[in-house]
């Protein structure tokens, strides 16, 4: 019987291309691109590797979003992917992590019989990491985050990784399912690969709500316990003094007087 | 939770997390910052220290010290080592035994492991990584204008609501937005470390210790930690730090960091990185400065090669001093920088450091 995986993946913009309007304290949005986000990548990559060495296992994409997300669904399945799912329903705008979280279980659940959940630790735009955890809990699986090493037994039963600590690490061991949070140390995602683009027999599945049985009482803004109150960007500071000096030891002995007669040294 | 009785949930509680018998500063933070919101709450209103583990009542007295009024205390053998099944579940429990207003957790690798599960499991919101905190309006407000672009015309000072508005940075810091959980309870939020203040410590301070007999066996525990490694690596305690000396891409190579640590040494200071010297694999990530590892604000942060990409500079902006080197004088890390050096850093840092320990007498003659 294949080994199914759920990967859940989250279309992004590049934040290191967003850059501060310094007039006016805005975003600078235009021209931003949108791109798989970072961490989802390596789980891609790490469920692909257990395809590369298991070759019956069966790799679903899922991922909710407008339906401008197929782009980065496209790319997952140029990297090797099976299938891809995107939930796409305005219904489940606005949604906080713990909405979010219920329409994402909802879809896997609707997908079907799967043996383990990859997702990223967390996602560029939002920084939450909150994601991952709550889809586990909705469906009732065990969880390890931050995985940086992992491996699995040869019956696919059991699951060995090495789970980052700011101060070292832990081994864990853990039996299928469960859902396991990426980050970038875990390996190096791979290219996209001609055979993966011209593929016809790999779907992006566009499913509505109600497609995915998505309970709607469960999901979308008003079922989100939290909600912004204000947003806002941080105040500019004020630009300080280049120091001049004709020489860099001129440019040294400047700064340092100057630190030296404020007592900052 | 349609029926909610607000009243029923009173007090502040954080999770003091611990590892090995030792609390995380975070957690220190935390009472401190708990003690601050708890004087705009109510005088009724206390900060409660949750402290899980095994063998580690002792640490209710260091809790007391920092500002913790009272300790609930949950010991079990199955608690010694932390999983995120069995802290959520005898967590959850004492939530809904004990009814907490605001519940505050560290955004460490394990609190941000523990708290999205704990809130889905009690169906209430969870705000990630925050950096302030506010109950009242009024220190909202003077918040807001202290620190940003926010128009405060539309917020009551008066506003008698006790709400928890939850700060946070969002797109990479390029933005802030204020989370609230209006209809849900407890108000949980994992905090930055490194960002709230710990108070003075009073020794000696007491307060009462409630101990909660967990209900928890082994199968309720579906993982198994086969063993804990403290990293032999150096620690670098960026959080600490009161010079911080950090390169980015403009370093060049791997090698370069050779004269980070040099420059360092001399000036005291720890050495730092961007994301992008990470990514490459020139240091290691506990060196990471930015929205994806440690926020700092050191006495003075010397960027070097740092072009000041918006993560990065969500994690370096509150230092007090910014002096940055760089070759391009249209980098943005100029923008925030008090001190602007356009120059090669590998010119520039060697002359810094020769000249250093001669700063007092540089000085002494420009005043004469």
């Amino acid at each position: 019987m294949a080994f199914k995986i759920i990967v859940c993946a989250k279309q992004v913009p590049d934040t290191n291309e967003i850059k501060i309007n310094p007039e006016t304290g805005t975003l600078i949005r235009d021209g931003v691109p949108s791109i798989l986000n970072n961490d989802d990548a390596n789980a891609l990559e790490e469920a692909l590797k257990i395809k590369d060495m298991y070759p019956d296992t069966h790799v679903t994409v899922v991922s909710m979003g407008p339906p401008q997300a197929q782009e980065m669904l496209f790319e997952c399945i140029a990297m090797g992917a099976d299938e891809a799912v995107l939930l796409s329903d305005r219904a489940v705008g606005g949604s906080d992590t713990y909405a979010t979280s219920n329409a994402i279980a909802s879809t896997i659940q609707h997908i079907g019989e799967f043996d383990l959940i990859f997702a990223g630790r967390q996602a560029i735009d939002g920084d939450t990491a909150q994601v991952g955890p709550q889809i586990a809990e909705k469906l009732g699986l065990p969880q390890v985050t931050y995985v940086e090493e992992f491996s699995i037994s040869e019956d696919m039963k059991e699951i060995t990784v090495k789970r980052q600590l700011e101060d070292g690490y832990e081994m864990i061991k853990i039996k299928t399912p469960c859902m396991l949070t990426a980050i970038k140390e875990l390996n190096e995602p791979r290219y996209m690969s001609m055979g993966g683009i011209f593929n016809p027999d790999k779907k992006i599945k566009v499913v509505s709500a109600a497609d995915a049985e998505v309970d709607l009482t469960i999901v979308g803004l008003k079922a989100s316990p939290t909600n912004v109150f204000r947003s806002f960007t941080p105040k500019p500071k004020g630009k300080g003094v280049t120091v001049e000096g004709d020489t860099e030891k001129e440019i040294a002995k400047n700064l340092l007087i100057d630190l030296k007669k404020k007592h900052i040294i | 939770m349609a029926n909610i009785n607000f009243d029923e949930y009173k007090n502040i509680w954080v999770f003091v997390e611990q590892r090995n018998g030792k609390l995380m500063n975070v957690a220190l933070e935390l009472l401190g910052e708990g003690h601050k919101l708890s004087r705009d709450i109510s005088d009724e209103t206390k900060v409660c220290a949750l402290l899980i583990g095994d063998g580690i009542e002792n640490l209710a007295q260091e809790c007391f010290e920092y500002g913790a009024d009272c300790v609930y205390l949950i010991e079990d053998e199955k608690l010694k080592q932390y999983t995120t099944d069995g802290y959520t579940k005898v967590i959850a429990d004492a939530v809904n035994e004990f009814k907490p207003d605001i519940f505050l957790y560290g955004a460490t690798h394990i609190g941000r492991d523990l708290a999205p599960r704990v809130a889905a499991r009690l169906k209430t919101g969870l705000t990630a990584d925050c950096t302030h905190l506010d109950v009242s309006v009024a220190e909202y407000i003077k918040f807001a204008e202290e620190n940003t672009t926010l128009n405060t015309k539309s917020l009551n000072p008066e506003d008698p609501n006790k709400n928890l508005k939850m700060t946070r940075p969002a797109f990479g810091g390029n933005l802030m937005a204020t989370i609230v959980c209006p209809n849900h309870r407890p108000q949980m939020a994992t905090v930055r470390p490194g960002v709230m203040q710990k108070m003075e410590p009073v020794a000696g301070a007491t307060g009462e210790i409630i101990r909660i007999k967990p209900e928890i066996s082994d199968a309720d525990i579906h993982i198994q930690v086969v063993e804990v490694v403290k990293s032999a690596k150096e620690l670098v305690s960026l959080t600490d730090a009161d010079i911080i000396c950090s390169a980015g891409r403009g370093i060049g190579d791997a090698s370069g960091f050779d004269l980070m640590k040099k420059f360092a040494d001399k000036v005291g200071g720890v050495v730092g990185s961007s994301r992008a010297c990470v990514d490459a694999g020139w240091i290691d990530h506990s060196h990471q400065v930015g929205q994806t590892g440690t926020t700092v604000k050191p006495k003075i942060y010397f960027a070097c090669g740092i072009s000041g990409a918006i993560q990065h500079l969500a994690g370096m902006q509150n230092s007090d001093i910014i002096v940055a080197i760089n070759k391009d004088p249209d980098s943005p890390i100029f923008e925030v920088a008090d001190y602007g050096i356009v120059g090669d850093l590998y010119k520039v840092i060697p002359e810094i450091m020769a000249e250093w320990d001669n700063a007092e007498a540089l000085y002494d003659a420009t005043t004469k």
